[in-house]
């Protein structure tokens, strides 16, 4: 199964994670496991809150995707044992809940990210390679770059061949964004989570228009292609 | 009959009139004790007081005129009517003068008051009992005497019967028995008829109720005109059937447009599938039609999910997610936020006139409420003559702040406005633009959840949709 639309325009750059699935529906985690192996990563799966949690205890794990209601022990007090103890690792909390309490329950315990099932795969994807903590290392940066594209944090101007574009201030947190998370795809809800804050799934094509608008910014006049359309999942900002 | 009468018996009525019963006899009970041992008490005291005078006039006769003169006048009174008992004996206690003729032993051997009453016949006294009398034991009548000796040892007893106080205390026995024994009789028939009638009331209300579990939801409780408390219950029961019906109509309503809304697009999921393994296509043929596939599936889960969540909300939210949120930074965002579709749509969307108002409330909830208000306002002023136009505004009007969204739409024509906010609810006109005609629905149920409400009315032309909040005045 090929998740990601390969029409060419920026394949995502791939890197292979570790991931534990902690999911007591044998399908769901079978499914996930034999798309995120598609996908390059290796999974290992937990079917009950014990099991993950010691697992998740005793391994290193790149991202952890966590159901929240599991035999033996929840979904959530595993996330917050491992906090407990010290582990770090980015989790992905699924939920069949999907609630604004439980978004919030969820990310209290020390989850990273939720998601609500049903949920899309390419969603699930976007949101851990995100997660990711290996290729998120760009908060220290001040600077962004990708191709001739340069967004910098601090003045808060953007170039692009070493000319200005002006940007308003929701285009340069969008730019950012995506620059930021740049060769990895992001999804429109990732967006309008995190460039406007709600996390509602949007009806329309609101975050495309805003996307169009911000690419045609950075684009005109340019040969070269920066933000990418991936079909069926999101956007991809990636330099050649 | 008898599982009936047992039936009875379990009533609270049964239960409340034996306990009544209970409670009376005791006190009844406790009253004749009372009355009839004070009563008995005051005979005797009286009783004592006459034997005690009587004993000092004969004390002063002996002391006057000797044996000879006490023997004379203890004959004399012991012959009066209704005497009292009168005997003087010699020491070895026997009889020399008096009405006595027997005693129970050992009565003269003591001094002063006997400690008990004591039976004694009288001389000749079986003609002389009046009739209806109460028949003396066999050793005759009970009596209490004041018994003393003389300096040269005869013993005379003054004594006087004490049948009459007990008398008394017998009749007032009976009387109050039978009075009880009466109200108990009262109480068990009252008990039987008021409990067998509440019984078949609720016989009645039970056999109705059954039928309508049993799926009859137009069946009723049975009324009967009385007012009583079985007739308001009945009344209010009713009212809650109406209401359940009512609310039953309406999920089999939606449940249809559910089905009607869900069946087209899984109708098209499907067709598409099967006409894509009908006959060869291109790689690029198939990628599309899974495409599609995936568009469809996610659009039905968004309803799915937009049905879930206006349910929830119905149900009622935990308090935790709310806090103090500022609405003119919920419009100013969700403008911001739809202004490049405006744009794109030919639709001219201002947001100019905007106090600061705080509510008490979800951000996340108020905003996507708005987002499906201006969404529809953007998408059905969309192609209006000389350009749609989309105003949103927030202001506060008394104690209420109101974000209002005015379109130059078709407009909801008066007699539809109420009914678009239910669930599903599409005008037929509307059917063929994109949406899962949840988008009302879900923001007058979050105007519900935040104890405000959705208003929509009319202008010329188009609709305006108001999110009328109480103003938080805690966050002031």
């Amino acid at each position: 199964m090929t998740v990601l639309a390969s029409s060419g325009v920026g394949e995502p750059d791939v890197q292979t994670m570790k991931i534990l699935v902690i999911e007591d529906d044998r399908e769901a985690a079978d499914y996930l496991e034999k798309a995120l192996g598609e996908a390059g990563h290796t999974t290992h799966v937990a079917r009950d809150g014990e099991a993950g949690f010691s697992l998740a205890d005793s391994e290193s794990y790149d991202v952890l995707i966590v159901d929240r209601m599991l035999p033996r022990r929840d979904g959530l007090s595993v996330i917050a044992g491992l906090r407990a103890r010290g582990n770090d690792t980015p989790v992905l909390i699924l939920s069949a809940l999907g609630e604004v309490d439980d978004r919030v329950t969820g990310l209290r315990a020390g989850g990273d990210d939720y998601l609500t099932k049903p949920y899309a795969f390419t969603e699930l994807l976007a949101r851990i390679e995100v997660l990711n903590r290996r290729a998120s290392v760009r908060d220290g940066e001040t600077v962004y770059r990708a191709g001739d594209l340069e967004l910098d944090r601090l003045s808060h101007t953007v170039k692009r061949a070493g000319k200005e574009i002006l940007l308003q201030p929701r285009e340069f947190r969008l730019l950012e964004y995506l620059m930021r998370h740049a060769g990895q795809v992001v999804t429109r809800t990732m967006l309008l989570e995190n460039v406007w804050d709600y996390h509602f799934d949007p009806q329309t094509n609101v975050i495309d228009v805003h996307v169009s608008r911000l690419r045609s910014k950075i684009e005109k006049g340019f040969d070269k292609p920066l933000l990418h359309t991936v079909r069926g999942a999101g956007y991809m900002l990636k330099a050649g | 009959m008898r599982p009936r009468i047992a039936a009875i018996f379990r009533t609270t009525a049964a239960r409340l009139s034996a306990l009544f019963l209970l409670l009376f006899t005791v006190s009844a009970l406790g009253l004749v004790f009372y009355v009839t041992s004070l009563s008995e008490r005051m005979l005797v005291t009286q009783t004592r007081e006459t034997i005690d005078e009587e004993a000092l006039s004969l004390a002063s006769i002996y002391e006057r005129a000797g044996l000879p003169g006490l023997v004379r006048s203890i004959t004399l009174r012991a012959r009066r009517p209704g005497a009292n008992l009168y005997l003087l004996a010699d020491p070895n206690g026997r009889p020399l003068a008096g009405n006595v003729e027997s005693l129970d032993p050992g009565v003269l051997e003591t001094t002063g008051w006997t400690q008990r009453p004591f039976a004694y016949r009288r001389f000749g006294e079986d003609a002389s009992r009046p009739a209806g009398e109460a028949e003396p034991d066999e050793s005759g009548h009970r009596a209490i005497a004041q018994i003393s000796r003389l300096p040269n040892q005869m013993i005379v007893l003054i004594g006087r019967d004490i049948g009459e106080p007990e008398r008394f205390r017998d009749i007032i026995q009976r009387a109050v028995m039978l009075a009880l024994g009466l109200m108990g009789l009262g109480a068990l028939l009252i008990w039987f008829f008021v409990g067998r009638q509440a019984l078949n009331r609720i016989d009645a209300m039970s056999r109705a109720s059954r039928r309508i579990m049993g799926g009859d939801l137009s069946g009723r409780l049975p009324v009967t005109g009385s007012g009583d408390e079985f007739d308001r219950l009945s009344e209010n029961l009713n009212t809650m059937l109406a209401r359940i019906a009512t609310l039953n109509d309406g999920l089999k309503q939606v449940s249809d447009n559910i089905a009607h809304d869900l069946k087209t697009p899984l109708t098209r999921i499907r067709n598409r599938a099967e006409s894509m393994l009908a006959g060869k296509r291109t790689p690029a043929q198939y990628r599309e039609a899974l495409e599609g596939t995936i568009a469809e599936s996610d659009q039905l889960i968004r309803t799915f999910n937009a049905i879930l969540m206006i349910s929830r909300l119905q149900a009622g939210y935990s308090a935790e997610s709310t806090g103090a949120v500022a609405l003119s930074a919920i419009v100013r965002d969700v403008v911001e936020l739809y202004e490049p579709v405006a744009e794109e749509a030919g639709v001219e969307l201002t947001a100019d006139a905007i106090v600061e108002a705080d509510v008490h409330g979800n951000r996340e909830l108020i905003g996507q409420a708005l987002s499906n208000i201006v969404d529809n306002a953007i998408k059905y002023s969309a192609g209006v003559e000389g350009g749609g136009k989309v105003e949103v505004s927030l202001r506060r009007d008394g104690q209420r702040d109101v974000i209002a969204v005015a379109d130059n739409g078709p407009g909801i024509p008066k007699e539809d406005r109420a009914r678009v906010v239910e669930r599903f609810v599409r005008l037929e006109k509307s059917r063929s633009q994109p949406g899962s005609g949840l988008g009302l629905s879900l923001a007058d149920a979050v105007m519900k959840f935040h104890g405000g409400e959705l208003k929509l009315s009319g202008r010329e032309p188009g609709l305006v949709v108001e999110m009328s909040f109480e103003t938080d005045e805690a966050s002031k």
